[in-house]
């Protein structure tokens, strides 16, 4: 089993919900207090949404300080999987573990609605379940969602394939290039605006979301076991 | 020890008296009770509690009369909210109440607190918060005043419930002249918790002692509820610095200390300092536990130096809570609250001697008999009469004009602000968060799973006004109705009712004849389809110079699903499915939205409820549902049938397109013209889609059940034309088209 460590901030409010996703797809899931130091042999870090100190400064801009971060940094820095969803998505970009920031919504106004995303990278720890060219739908949920950065460092991104989702149909808030989620450069670190957790299983509309966690897993039994095999009740593609 | 006053106090006067809204009778029981002329803080303290916001004095009698007890009620009201029992152990806490002064002069903080002030009450009884609703009243959006509040309380509602993560599920938003002096924000929380784990906020155990536990106290809101307990005037403005400020952030970790306290086993109680704050949670505890309590107010945390007792006791500061911490497990409670970065400090104890004393360090400043202080105010029953011009209204029809032919009156209807599309409200909400939405906003109600449940909730608030203003009785009786039809098309058996009663002065007889007959319609309604009323609030003297707010007893209504991954959803979803009607369509344009759009006028005999026919309808549609029998249920309310079979049509907010749909009504309700047909506004009828195998299992099962129902049409191609054949009309658009004015309405109209 996968040990997924999801940082709880002051603020957080998606930490249940992710949390319930990762054990859902077969991880061994625990929550880590922002104020510790230590990730208790994490194989992959969460940075779940909320608004961590209320989001009062700017989304994200305090979270970063708190000491879990620099463990959080070091764990990225060693390659391990880092996935930021929503809040931390932006709590990523402040740390400057990836690139850019998330700026108020093009309607300047809070926005829950399902939105649609392409899989446009499969080479991260959390996209390898899709093929690229997916099509998702998954709830987005935010006051802050507008994915900016210049010019350049966009290409950059276009061209060394880290832009891992892209908004279709529409794009809900102005992020720059459609992007909805990007990586790092050593693609180990990612983000992601909608949240994944929220569209696991039928019951909720759909299960688009699910392999984002079922990937922690199958990633974790490549590692380990170097075959194929089923995690839950679900047959993965590895 | 007797009160003495504290240095600086104001001596009492006639006209301090009346500056805190006591009347000369109430002042004369106070010296009664007291057998002396009270304390500045004293008398702060009463006119606090003693304010219609927290005492009730002119709807108790009335209240009394509601159906409270059934085998589903674990807590009736008199606690912080009431509570319903659910399948496995677990129970469902919930309550709904008003923030309509606040939000009246500062729409933003106004709404946000009145999220903040429900999250607490229901918190407090150990729930987690799992789903918000809201009812919310303007006035006409031609106005820019009204836009600027309707902006800005959507705006207070969203960022408030969005940062404590707990989903907005439902709700309603209407509109009317009615309004335009006095918004109406209800907000409503519902919360799950396990039923052994309940708590209630009663104080006991002498020598237990009382922490206040979160922020520090301001000078923010002092008189809030005497405020809500007078009427707006131009004046009125003057007042927003006595609306408190919201901090959900702060909110957050106090919903967290709490549960975790509760679950601790460390408090025997604990309550939202809310109205009233300080003076209201203590004496109210104090009162239900039997027991006195004693505060030192010089150990209350401030936010600012040089507070005194009476602002201490009457400060509104928001995301306090007052808790009861069993004697030797102070220490344990201050290390919880710090685990959440909240202070809990120790600012008094439990008595034994029945008072309810305040000290400012040795120097007592109140002492007022507990249970008196709460039980002693006086209690009114206001003379009730009817309104001659309303009488009138009921017997009066609209002019007679040309009307236009029933499909443009259909768009019209559609973009009526009573009837458009609310995304443009309700996409400035979570509705995912907890990933447990089941049904998001848009449909009949919300719907929630329990994780490691089967069962689901479906949670609605109702209330058409209109009706209530034309005909309070049957108006009250609608709201019931219509909240009940709302909770059984997603499939759930609705289990019992909170209610915000907003109306205006009571001391008009007017208003008070709306509010008594209101409440009895309420009763009966609740009588007879069994969900009986957990608690609520009354929110009178709802009145602007422009006049008294039309009067709007919303109903929040509670419903279990025996299996959540049944629940139905509102929309058509497979062409070739029957299209059915169930109940019966009368000659009913009362009140109705096509009076209102076509002629501005609200006036005419209302629909009249039948609580028979709508306890059918109901067991219909929940027997439907378990059964799987259904693929939509949509109950016909503002707009009729024409109305009910568009939004059938057109599917959810964020479909890309709709369905067709081909219905023939030349058969169906023989003796009505076209616009009774397609607009009257009867109760206890829903629109049903099923797959053609079912549809006679459909009409078996409501023939049974006693249910009149009618196989009307198919539902169509995606993206195809809805067509309703009449017998001198038609009506023919292609659903794109619908979709475009149902969904353009709001938006317009908001300038966005």
């Amino acid at each position: 089993m996968t040990r997924v460590a999801v940082i709880v901030f002051p603020g957080s409010n998606c930490d249940a919900d992710t949390l319930a996703a990762a054990r859902e797809a077969g991880s061994d899931a625990y929550y880590v207090w922002h104020r510790d130091a230590d990730l208790r042999q994490a194989d992959v870090v969460v940075l779940p949404g909320g608004f961590s100190y209320g989001d009062y400064l700017r989304s994200g801009a305090i979270a970063r300080f708190s000491p879990i971060m620099g463990a959080v940094a070091a764990h990225a820095r060693a390659g391990g999987p880092v996935l930021g969803i929503c809040n931390g998505f932006q709590i990523l970009c402040e740390a400057g573990l990836l690139p850019g920031g998330l700026m108020r919504n093009a309607r300047l106004k809070f926005l829950s609605r399902p939105a649609w995303v392409r899989v446009e990278s499969t080479d991260t720890p959390f996209t390898g379940l899709y093929d690229r060219g997916d099509v998702l739908e998954i709830p987005i949920a935010h006051g802050d969602g507008r994915y900016v950065v210049d010019e350049r460092t966009a290409a950059e991104l276009e061209a060394s394939d880290r832009v891992v989702w892209r908004y279709v149909r529409d794009n809900p808030n102005g992020s720059t290039r459609d992007i909805a989620g990007v990586c790092n450069a050593g693609r180990n670190v990612v983000g992601i605006m909608p949240h994944p957790e929220r569209r696991n299983a039928p019951i909720l509309g759909g299960q688009d979301g699910a392999r984002v966690f079922y990937a922690m897993e199958a990633r974790h039994a490549t590692q380990h076991a170097v075959d194929v095999r089923a995690v839950g009740d679900r047959h993965l593609r590895v | 020890m007797r009160a003495v006053p504290f240095p600086g106090d104001p001596p009492i006067t006639p006209q301090l008296v009346r500056d805190h809204h006591l009347t000369d009778e109430e002042y004369g029981c106070i010296e009664a009770l007291l057998g002396r002329a009270p304390t500045f803080a004293e008398l702060g303290v009463f006119s606090a509690l003693w304010s219609e916001h927290c005492s009730y004095k002119h709807s108790r009698p009335i209240l009394k009369t509601f159906p409270t007890a059934g085998p589903q009620v674990v807590q009736g009201p008199g606690e912080n909210a009431g509570v319903l029992r659910l399948p496995d152990g677990w129970a469902v806490a919930f309550k709904i109440e008003s923030h309509n002064h606040p939000s009246a002069v500062e729409p933003y903080q106004g709404a946000a607190t009145g999220v903040g002030g429900i999250l607490r009450d229901v918190f407090t009884m150990g729930a987690r918060p799992v789903a918000l609703l809201n009812s919310l009243r303007f006035g006409p959006l031609e106005e820019a005043r009204n836009r600027y509040l309707c902006a800005g309380v959507v705006r207070g509602v969203g960022d408030y419930g969005n940062c404590v993560g707990v989903p907005t599920l439902g709700g309603e938003v209407d509109f009317g002249p009615g309004y335009g002096g006095n918004p109406l924000v209800n907000a409503m929380c519902v919360g799950l918790l396990r039923e052994a784990d309940l708590i209630t906020a009663a104080a006991r155990g002498v020598g237990n002692v009382l922490l206040v536990v979160g922020s520090r106290t301001g000078r923010d809101g002092i008189h809030g509820a005497s405020f809500a307990s007078e009427e707006l005037t131009h004046e009125s403005e003057r007042r927003r610095p006595q609306v408190q400020v919201g901090d959900p952030f702060t909110e957050k970790l106090l919903l967290e200390a709490s549960l975790e306290l509760i679950a601790s086993g460390h408090i025997v109680a604990i309550q939202d300092m809310g109205a009233a704050g300080l003076t209201s949670s203590s004496a109210e505890m104090a009162a239900r536990g039997g027991v006195g309590v004693e505060i030192d107010l010089s150990r209350v945390p401030t936010r600012e130096p040089g507070m005194t007792p009476y602002e201490i006791l009457l400060s509104e500061s928001q995301e306090r809570m007052l808790v009861v911490a069993k004697a030797d497990r102070v220490t344990d409670v201050q290390a919880i609250a710090a685990k959440w970065e909240l202070a809990a400090t120790p600012i008094g104890r439990v008595t034994d001697d029945g008072l309810y004393r305040a000290t400012w360090k040795e120097q007592v400043v109140v002492a007022i008999p507990g249970q008196r202080l709460i039980d002693d105010c006086p209690v009114y029953t206001p003379v009730a009469r009817e309104d001659e011009a309303i009488v009138r209204l009921r017997a009066a029809a609209p002019p007679a004009s040309h009307l236009p032919p029933p499909d443009e009156v259909l768009l019209q209807l559609l973009d009526h602000p009573a009837i458009a599309s609310k995304r443009w409200v309700y996409e400035q909400y979570d509705s995912t968060v907890q990933a447990s939405t089941v049904i998001a906003p848009g449909g009949d109600a919300g719907v929630i799973r329990v994780r490691g449940a089967e069962f689901g909730i479906a949670v609605t608030t109702d209330c058409n006004s209109r009706y209530v203003a034309l005909d309070p009785y049957e108006g009250g009786k609608a709201a019931v109705a219509e909240a009940a039809r709302n909770v059984a098309c997603t499939g759930a058996r609705p289990l019992g009712i909170t209610d915000c009663l907003n109306f205006g002065s009571p001391e008009r007889p007017a208003v008070f004849y709306q509010f008594r007959e209101a409440c009895r319609g309420i009763a009966d309604a609740c009588r007879a389809l069994e969900t009986p009323v957990t608690g609520g609030n009354v929110s009178f003297y709802n009145e602007s110079p422009t006049g008294a707010v039309a009067p709007t007893p919303v109903i929040g209504m509670v419903g279990v699903l025996a299996r959540a991954d049944r629940a139905v959803p509102s929309h058509a979803r497979t062409p070739g499915d029957v299209v059915l009607v169930a109940g019966v369509t009368r000659s009913e344009l009362g009140g109705s939205a096509l009076w209102e759009a076509l002629h501005g006028f609200v006036g005419g005999t209302p629909p009249r409820v039948d609580l028979v026919a709508e306890r059918r309808l109901v067991d219909l549609l929940v027997a439907g549902a378990e059964r799987a029998l259904f693929r939509s249920a949509h109950d016909c309310s503002q707009g009729g049938l024409g109305v009910a079979l568009a939004e059938v049509a057109m599917g959810g907010p964020y479909d890309e397109t709709g369905f067709g749909l081909d219905v023939d009504l030349s058969a169906y309700g023989l003796r009505l013209t076209a616009l009774d047909l397609l607009f009257s506004e009867s109760h206890g009828r829903a629109v049903i889609t099923a797959a053609p195998e079912r549809a006679a299992a459909v009409v078996a099962l409501a023939q049974e059940l006693g249910v009149p129902i009618e196989r009307v049409g198919s539902v169509g191609e995606q993206g195809g034309a809805v067509r309703v054949r009449l017998r001198d009309a038609r009506v023919e658009h292609p659903v794109d088209r619908l979709r475009e004015v149902y969904f353009s309405g709001l938006p317009r109209r908001m300038g966005d």
